[in-house]
């Protein structure tokens, strides 16, 4: 993916960096046979789905008993989840990035961590310890969910400002008399767009796809609600789960193209968890100073 | 170049006057010091900076010139010292409200903005309003020869338009003071050579109080009305580019300013230093010992191709005029003499030469 991005950025500014253009002198053959193979692995189970749903089950799906209330609750706890997500995140790792720069190893580590314990242990010893008025409300999973997303998040927002000369940037920032908050606002939080939408793109599809937590938990969210229904009737709920993979995968698309051309604009200075490109900095392959 | 996008350029030069009145602050450094755990990176520096002057601080890396600059600019804190602009101490001032302007080693530019927003970015936050703002910074923009570029994002500029770009964002604000961190250092070098004269020129014009850091002394002797040599933490001589070059203060900035031969000597009475068999006066004549160095400018050795001669050319270096040309001494002693290229092209490697003194005091060091 970054070679793409990488070769089509310096189409653009006609200074191609050598190492982007390697792939192109290779015979494209392998890439599609690649790319056929993986593409039948994927689409063979998908299509298989549809095959059994049938067109019909769609409509359908919109009116089974619970439908709404389970897609509801899922989009709401996406949405408390990303917002806590970015907030606590973006400031952290900035702070990390230009105070505590040691600590980032350490945080790597740390925000490892839900991925390598199963989500199964951490809502075991989530419930031993909640309060209880906590247990009965939607905050409590989307906190569960705000560290199930830590990694992705951390993730991206760390290869957002990577890509960025931060300290550079904040001191220019503040030698031109622009403190804290401003400098927050109107240089770093416009540079790490991308970032900051790979990092909302990656929490959603989570929050909506996740079901461990939220079935131990004991809440009807969409795929909690999908595998009960499958119950009642098989083909509506692959229906359903192929409904929302397709939204899923649209949102992300959605979110990736508007990315993508902010980027282009902007030079590609960011960073994204799907492609990393950095500005061509070297003087030599650019225009000469007029 | 520059071509006037907005009619209040138009007027006069079309030019503004940054700063004004507050043109050239008075920039006066004390004493100051600052470790890093156990290393000193600076230690006692001490520097009075005129109103409107431009200073270089020269040195290797890790002198502590940065860190110097850093503390001037409110980015770093002395541990012990003070910086005092136009009487009053800064210290307890944050960067953000120090109102100096500073052009960084690497591209600092704000990638999401266009070069005009770049430059605007300080009016912004001095709260002018958008349409002043975009005048301003046109101005300035047309002062650094940019103004067809200010649509342009960061990436579509090349380095040196991009500093070019830093620079006007820097004096935009009309700061009382600019600070210069290498600027020039990432830059090609025909590049260099033109924003090198084009810094010094705006900065003449603007009579604005200049400190600029660097580590290549062809910069720092071309552009500064005085040099700052520093070498760990320490400042070793501050003087005019002629007087630093022509009567350095220590063996350390004479051999870091300029080119340097050095010569086993004898050092006689009364101030007399004796080498390839030539006596010549030392310019610090008292200590009398034989472990002792003489240090000459290739441009103050003489030579001739002559056969049996006291040394063999090695190497040749064409530097346009002259020619560098490397001799080995009897002795196994390499010195680099400057001979008009006409001359030097009947100078082949390998040629016997004899090289002599030009006769001029030069400088001893204790030898290594």
């Amino acid at each position: 993916m970054a070679t793409v991005t990488g070769t089509e950025q310096a189409g653009r500014s006609a200074a191609a960096p050598k190492p982007a253009l390697k792939p192109r002198a290779k015979p494209p053959v392998w890439r599609w046979v690649i790319l056929v193979v993986a593409g039948i692995y994927f689409l063979i189970p998908l299509y298989a789905a549809l095959r059994f749903a049938g067109i019909k089950a769609f409509p359908s799906v919109l009116h089974q008993a619970g439908f709404t209330d389970a897609l509801t609750l899922s989009i709401r706890l996406a949405a408390i989840t990303t917002v806590l997500t970015v907030v606590l995140m973006v400031p952290t790792v900035v702070y990390v990035h230009l105070r505590l720069p040691r600590l980032r190893r350490l945080l790597e580590a740390i925000t490892i961590l839900p991925i390598v314990i199963p989500p199964v242990v951490l809502i075991v010893g989530v419930l031993a310890v909640a309060p209880g008025n906590l247990k009965s409300s939607d905050t409590l999973l989307a906190l569960e969910y705000v560290i199930l997303a830590m990694p992705f998040a951390y993730r991206s927002i760390d290869a957002g400002l990577r890509a960025l000369d931060l300290k550079t940037l904040v001191e220019a920032s503040n030698s031109l008399g622009a403190g804290w908050p401003s400098t927050l606002w109107r240089v770093i939080l416009p540079n790490l767009r991308t970032a900051m939408l790979s990092a909302v793109v990656l929490t959603i599809a989570l929050v909506l796809g996740e079901y461990t937590m939220a079935s131990l938990d004991l809440y009807q969210t969409f795929p909690v609600w999908i595998v009960n229904f499958e119950q009642s009737s098989g083909p509506v709920s692959v229906a359903s789960s192929l409904l929302a993979l397709f939204v899923t995968w649209l949102f992300l698309m959605v979110i990736a193209t508007l990315g993508g051309r902010r980027a282009r604009r902007t030079g590609g200075s960011e960073a994204t968890l799907f492609s990393q490109v950095r500005r061509d900095t070297g003087s030599g392959s650019q225009p000469p100073a007029s | 170049m520059t071509t006037n996008i907005t009619a209040g350029t138009a007027e006069g030069d079309g030019l503004p006057a940054p700063g004004g009145a507050d043109a050239g602050a008075p920039v006066v450094i004390q004493d100051l010091s600052r470790s890093f755990g156990a290393v000193h990176a600076l230690d006692g520096l001490s520097l009075d900076i005129a109103p409107g002057e431009f200073l270089a601080l020269l040195g290797p890396s890790g002198c502590g010139k940065t860190t110097a600059l850093r503390i001037v600019a409110g980015f770093e804190t002395a541990d012990v010292g003070s910086v005092t602009v136009d009487g009053k101490d800064v210290s307890p001032v944050p960067a953000a409200k120090r109102d100096m302007g500073m052009v960084f080693q690497s591209y600092s530019l704000f990638p999401n903005m266009t070069a005009l927003d770049n430059v605007g970015f300080g009016l912004r936050m001095r709260k002018q309003r958008s349409a002043e703002r975009n005048r301003r910074a046109s101005e300035q923009l047309d002062m650094v020869g940019l103004s067809e570029h200010a649509k342009k994002y960061p990436h579509q500029l090349s380095g040196g338009q991009q500093q070019r770009v830093a620079l006007a964002r820097a004096l935009a604000i009309e700061p009382r003071v600019l600070l210069l961190d290498e600027p020039l250092s990432a830059l090609d070098a025909k590049v260099r050579l033109q924003l090198r004269e084009q810094i010094r020129t705006l900065q003449q014009r603007l009579g604005i109080t200049t400190i600029f850091v660097t580590h290549d002394q062809e910069e720092a002797l071309s552009m500064a009305d005085r040099v700052g040599v520093m070498k760990e933490g320490k400042l070793e001589q501050v003087a005019e580019p002629t007087e630093l070059y022509n009567h350095p203060a220590t063996a350390f900035v004479a051999e870091f300013v300029g080119t340097m031969n050095r010569i086993p000597a004898a050092l006689l009475t009364a101030g007399q230093v004796r080498a390839i068999g030539g006596t010549v006066q030392a310019q610090d004549g008292t200590a009398i010992s034989e472990d002792h160095d003489m240090l000459i400018r290739p441009e103050e050795l003489k030579i001739a191709a002559v056969t049996g001669g006291n040394g063999i050319v090695t190497d040749k270096t064409f530097l346009g005029s002259v020619t560098r040309v490397s001799v080995r001494l009897d002795g196994d002693v390499t010195v680099k003499v400057d001979v008009p290229s006409t001359e030097a092209a009947g100078m082949p490697p390998g040629t016997s030469v004899e090289v002599s003194l030009a006769g001029t005091p030069v400088l001893t060091a204790e030898r290594r």
